[in-house]
This record gives structure tokens, sequence and C-alpha cells, in this order.
């Protein structure tokens, strides 16, 4: 842009590069992220067994009659859901920033523990479900062997038993994401500046006031990130589930609003209807959760 | 084995396409399907080579079907490409595997999952491949392949019972006999627990839910007959009739004597602990022969009908699933894909596949049987003997309804097992979802 000549007459290069540069963006967004997202808001208000565009019917409201009324794993999943995200913000969330805090303080071996605490995020998710099968497997499992657990009748069924199989779950996808906030939140403090810590030492202040009081609040733009990053991984939760689970869908204890969408579109005999207004129900509430925070925050910024 | 059905998303990446189809361009996957497809079939495939989709991803009928493929390209000149897919991905990635470019030839199963295809235009019929080979097949096994509009879309290969296994020696050494009742069942099973065993294995975890299926089905067909059962299967009675509360009464008398923690557990680690002398009984399919390495254990191993519940059905139905091949509704490569079908249909065929996993039975009466060891012998004779012959209950039903509704709801229930009033309401609430038209 900086390249035309006077404002308002581009030359043809110029708007030939332009129309490419915003247009393909645009169109790739077009068809690739609200084509899908209205077409899912148009196929949930009717029935389709996703092989006959023909065979496309309209029901109107039925979808979410159904679902809010007559589908049995919904509410659990909604509950799942909300017990993700409680469970994510104030567990592995708090532990990542306070892992980050001690390895920023140049303690010895901080390499060692960084690299074995962000581990689990190389990892490719397949590993990680193949570490915690191996350790929840309810006969030859780590866990069941320390526990002393693996005998006939005593069995502890870690992804088994409905009561138990979130927590399970959870566990696991803790166990990543603890890595990840680290590694997010270490990058942010390398970037306070070490004046900050300085005056707040002379000013008498101790470990604990220099980070409540000085560095959280200095490190305001990592933490939206944070939050942001939580709640995401909190909304679109899925793969470990998927994996832990066996690879076909919502169990017994483990429902979440996405493996639903997927039990209901992907398969044979797909009810792409239903699955899109279920669909359509998970894009409503993670908007509201995203806009409610976006709003709060360009308030602020707007003072 | 068990980890590799137990990560189909590390497997391969369709699975993980579908995945993120689903949550997010889930729609657009779906609409952009028809348009793909018109680009896929066609011409222009190479006319020397044959493509073959395979769920035959454990290691013995991989190794089967590398035999089969082998004998057809020395007899053919043409080439089989296999692409071999983790059993339970290939099934649900099914409908949309076979809307974008599916392989010319591919396995499935025989029953209500077949028709449904067919019905859809999913899968081309094969009339001219059944005029080759239809000598070699059974009135029934001919039925078990025909579409609602009369036509052939399936070639079977093998068939295998479901129906409770055992050691022979553990039997021997305890001094327990084969039961013939549902009581003399329950004082089996009883009396394995006093000597210290897991009476019924239990491996349903994961993707292994499937498994409880088996106890389910033969627990309705004994109580209520094969008439009833298939009337449920197909949506035509309720799921809260008495009759079906009767089969979750049944089944409750049964889950103490069930082993711990089998929502956790494949069902590959229940065959071993049968095996292993852990559990005393399996209600599971002929295959859990491919969980036995070793041949002196196979000889061991031995089988007995599921113990009549009411007199009046008697032991007359049995669980026999087929699986086989179907053709693709555009095969790049028609002509030898059909000549390849002709193959697999042929006796050849099955006694090749047969020779490497004999955990199935032949389902081409011309394939010879001398081969066949004890159980597989003892299989053939039970079906042979069958007056009704059920496929599966996913196989016999919407295996959405199965796979989503009934499921999770049995297994849920098997958790807490108690009356199943809740349980049989839930699903009976979801059967009109399923069953409209």
């Amino acid at each position: 842009m900086s390249s035309a000549t006077s404002p308002g007459r581009l030359s043809r290069g110029d708007r030939l590069f332009l129309t490419l540069v915003i247009g393909l963006p645009l169109l790739a967004l077009l068809v690739f992220v609200w084509l899908p997202a209205l077409a899912s808001i148009a196929l949930s208000f009717t029935t389709w067994d996703g092989i006959d565009l023909s065979d496309i019917h309209w029901t109107g409201l039925e979808n979410y009659a159904q679902i809010f009324t007559n589908y049995p794993p919904f509410w659990p999943a909604v509950q799942h859901n909300v017990i993700w995200l409680l469970f994510t913000a104030l567990l592995p969330t708090p532990f990542g920033i306070f892992l980050a805090y001690q390895l920023d303080r140049k303690i010895r071996f901080t390499r060692v523990y960084q690299t074995a605490i962000f581990l689990p995020m190389v990892l490719s998710l397949a590993v990680v479900g193949f570490i915690w099968e191996i350790i929840y497997n309810p006969d030859t499992g780590l866990l069941n062997s320390v526990l002393g657990a693996a005998g006939a009748g005593g069995h502890i069924d870690w992804l088994g038993n409905p009561d138990l199989n979130l927590w399970a779950v959870l566990i696991a996808s803790a166990w990543r994401h603890t890595g990840y906030i680290m590694i997010l939140y270490l990058a942010g403090l390398k970037s306070v500046d070490p004046a900050l810590r300085e005056a707040a030492a002379l000013d008498g202040a101790g470990g604990r006031q220099t980070f409540l009081k000085v560095i959280f609040p200095a490190l305001k733009p990592v933490n939206v990130i944070i939050l942001v990053v939580t709640v995401m991984e909190s909304l679109r939760a899925f793969d470990i589930v998927y994996v832990l689970g066996g690879g076909t869908g919502s169990k017994p204890g483990m429902e979440l609003l996405s493996l639903l969408i997927t039990d209901n579109i992907v398969g044979e005999a797909g009810h792409i209807g239903y699955g899109s207004a279920l669909a359509v129900i998970l894009l409503l509430v993670s908007l509201a959760a995203i806009g409610t925070f976006l709003v709060q925050t360009f308030r602020k910024e707007d003072r | 084995m068990t980890q590799h059905s137990s990560f189909p998303l590390a497997a391969r990446s369709p699975g993980r396409r579908r995945v993120v189809g689903g949550l997010f361009g889930l729609s657009a996957a779906a609409l952009a399907a028809p348009v793909l497809t018109a680009c896929g079939g066609g011409p222009g495939g190479d006319p020397k080579t044959v493509t073959f989709g395979s769920n035959g991803a454990d290691a013995t009928p991989k190794k089967a079907y590398a035999a089969v493929t082998k004998a057809f390209t020395e007899d053919s000149g043409l080439t089989v490409k296999t692409n071999t897919v983790d059993h339970d991905t290939f099934q649900t990635s099914i409908t949309s595997y076979l809307q974008g470019t599916p392989d010319d030839v591919f396995t499935w199963f025989a029953g209500y999952r077949m028709q449904y295809f067919a019905k859809k235009g999913l899968a081309s019929p094969v009339d001219d491949v059944w005029d080759v080979i239809g000598g070699g097949f059974s009135e029934a096994a001919k039925q078990l392949s025909r579409g609602e509009d009369g036509k052939y879309y399936f070639v079977p290969l093998y068939n295998y019972p479901w129906a409770v296994f055992y050691r022979k020696s553990l039997f021997q050494d305890r001094g327990y006999e084969v039961p013939a009742t549902w009581d003399d069942f329950i004082a089996l099973a009883k009396r394995m627990k006093k000597d210290g065993l897991s009476p019924v294995t239990a491996g349903y975890g994961g993707g292994d839910s499937w498994s409880v299926l088996g106890a389910f089905d033969y627990l309705d067909l004994r109580a209520n007959g094969y008439d009833f059962h298939m009337q449920l299967m197909r949506g035509e009675v309720a799921w809260t009739d008495k009759r079906a509360v009767r089969v979750l009464d049944l089944w409750r008398e049964l889950t103490p004597y069930y082993q711990t923690g089998g929502g956790g557990r494949s069902w590959q680690d229940a065959a071993q602990s049968l095996i292993d002398k852990k559990s005393g009984m399996a209600v599971i399919g002929l295959f859990i022969g491919q969980q036995i390495t070793d041949e002196a254990i196979r000889e061991d191993i031995d089988f007995f009908p599921f113990p009549e519940i009411d007199s009046a059905h008697g032991l007359d139905a049995v669980e026999a699933p087929t699986d086989g091949f179907m053709l693709s509704r555009k095969p790049k490569n028609e002509d030898g894909a059909k000549k390849f079908l002709e193959f697999l249909g042929g006796a050849r065929a099955e006694e090749l596949y047969m020779g490497v996993d004999p955990s199935n039975l032949a389902a081409n009466d011309q394939a010879k049987t001398d081969s066949y060891n004890a159980l597989q012998t003892k299989s053939a004779e039970l079906i042979g003997s069958a007056k009704h012959i059920s496929q599966f209950a996913d196989r016999d039903s919407d295996p959405g309804f199965i796979s989503t509704v009934v499921l999770p709801g049995l297994v849920e229930w098997l958790g807490h097992p108690d009356d199943g009033t809740a349980t049989l309401k839930k699903i009976e609430s979801q059967r009109s979802r399923f069953f409209t038209s």
C-alpha cells in the first residue's frame, strides 16, 4: 500500500495485488468458515442422513426440542463441559503459572525441568493416549499395580467406571495442559523488565507479594492469552477423551458436547441435522463465553 | 493388538479428518461430498489394478487377506492394492468413505447394514458375479447377500458363531459340567466364583462396547425367541415391552459373576484372561481364536451353545454374523473388481483365507473343510443345526441407533445393574428418531 503513488490512485499491478491479497483469504474465510457455519445452522432445522441432498427434510425446531427434553446424554455433556472448564481453570492453569514462575528464578537444572514438563505437549496426541492407557489399564496398568488394585475383585476401573473416568481423563488432560501454560507464561516472564523486580525488592516486597502485586499485573497480555487458551481448550475438549474412550464416541460418564456431535454426524446412518443442532448449541456457548470475555477486555482498554 | 484397535486416531488420517470435519466443517464436508465423488469415480483407473479396502487390520486377518490377494494376482495378473484401515475406524467412517473415493472392492457385513448402503446407492449390484459363484452357496447365504430390491450386493466370505467358550482342561480339573439350562449356568457361575475365578470374562472398554451385545442378543433370543428379537432390532416393538424388561432381569442375575473392571478392558484382554484360566467362561464369537498364539491351547478351547432359557424356543437360534465384500458404486476398474469378487466368492479364496485364520467358517459350501480344526467343525454343526440365524445387534438393526443409544445405555446399566426400567425408557424415547420411515 505504501507503494501507491497517491491515495485513491492505485496502479493496475497494485490493484491486482490487493485483490489477490485480500480476496483470496476472504474467499477462503467465506468458503471454509462462514459457509459451513451457516450451513450447519440451516441443517440444524432439518433431518438428513448425509447422503442425498434430496433427502433433506425441514423439521423446524424439532431437533432442538428433542435435544433439550429427550436426549439423555445432553445434560450430562453440558455438565461435563462445565466441570472441564472449572477444573482446567482452577488446577492445571495456576499450576503451570506456578511452575513457570519457579523455573524463571534460574534454579539449577531449569532446562531439564522445562523440557520434562513441556514434553507432553510435544508428544502427539496418540502417544499421550497410549501412555495413559498403559497407566489406567485395569489388569496390568501402572496405577492399579502401585495401588495393589489389580487382583480379582479389587479392580479400580479408571476408564470404565462412569463415576471415575471423567476425572481420570481430566488428569491426563491436565498433564498436557500444564506444560503448555508453563511455556506460554515462561515466555511472558522473560519479557518482564528486571528493574521491576529490583524495585519491588527495594520496597521490601517478598517473593509472593512481588508476584501477585507486580509481576502478575505486568503480564496482563499473557494472562489474557492464557485465559483464552484455557476456555478454548475446555470447550473444544475432545481428542484425549476420544482416544482414551477407544475412539468410538461418547462413553457413559465421559459425554462431552463435541463427542455428541461426532456421535451423530460421523458413522453409519448419520443424523446430520441432529448433530448440526448440537454443533450450533456448542457454537452459541463458545460465542457467549468469548464474547463476554472480549467485551470485558476491550471495555477496560477503552477507558 | 489391543493398542492398535484403541488408537484409530494414531493409525491413520481419515479418522482424524472425519473428526475435524465433524467438529468444524461438518456440513461443508457433507455438502462437498457429492461434489467430490463426481471427480472420484468413473474411468481413469489403472486397468491392471484393483483397489481393495480392508478392515482386517489385526495381524491374523491382514495376513489372511494378503494370502488371498497374492493368489489372485498370480491367477489373473491383476495387482490388488490393499488399503487396510482399523476395524472400528472403518465402521465409523464408512458413510463418508463410500461417498468419497472408495476402493473398488471393500470388506463389509451382511444384514441390515449391507442393505442400507445398497438402498442408498452407495454400492453396485453384483448379480453377474453371482451367476458365476452362486452354485457354492446355500439359500440362506443367498438371502443374506441380496438387497431389498432383490439384487445381489454382497459376496460372503465367512461366518462365525457366538457361543460360550471355555477351557476343557479347566472344566476337567475342577469337575465343572457344561450347563444346559439357565439355572445350571448360574449355578456353575456361582461355583466358579467360590473357586476364586472370574466366572464370565468381561472386556467392553473403549471401542469394544459392542461386545456386550452378544449376551444381550442371546438372552433375548433364548427368552423371547427369534421373531421378537428381530422386531425389537427393527424398531417395531417398544423397548419398554415387558419381554425386553425380562432380558435385563435375566442379565442382572448374571452380572454379579462378570469379571470386574470390564468397562476399561479390551475384548482381547478379556479373552486372554480366559486363556490364562483366570476366568471360567466367555460369551464371545469364534474370533476368540485370533487371540490364541499357542497351538496347544487352541486344542484346549471348546464352547457350548448359550443355555436354554425358555423351552418354547430351546436352542433354535444361533448368532452367526457373516462378513464379506461389496463393490463400490463407481469402481475405477469394474471388470477387474468383478473378477476379484468372483475369486473371493470361490472355494479357493476361502480355503486360502481359512488356512491362515482358522477362527472363521467358509461361507462357500464347496470349500474343503478337511483342514478344519475341532472348533471349526463344531461351529459348522452348530450353525447347520440352527433354525434361525441372527447376525448381530448392530447388523440386524440401525447401527446408529445401536451405537449412540442402545450401547451407551446398556454399558451404563452394566455399571449399576438395576431393574433396567430407567435404561429401557431412555432407549425407547429415542427409538422414533431412528425408525420413522
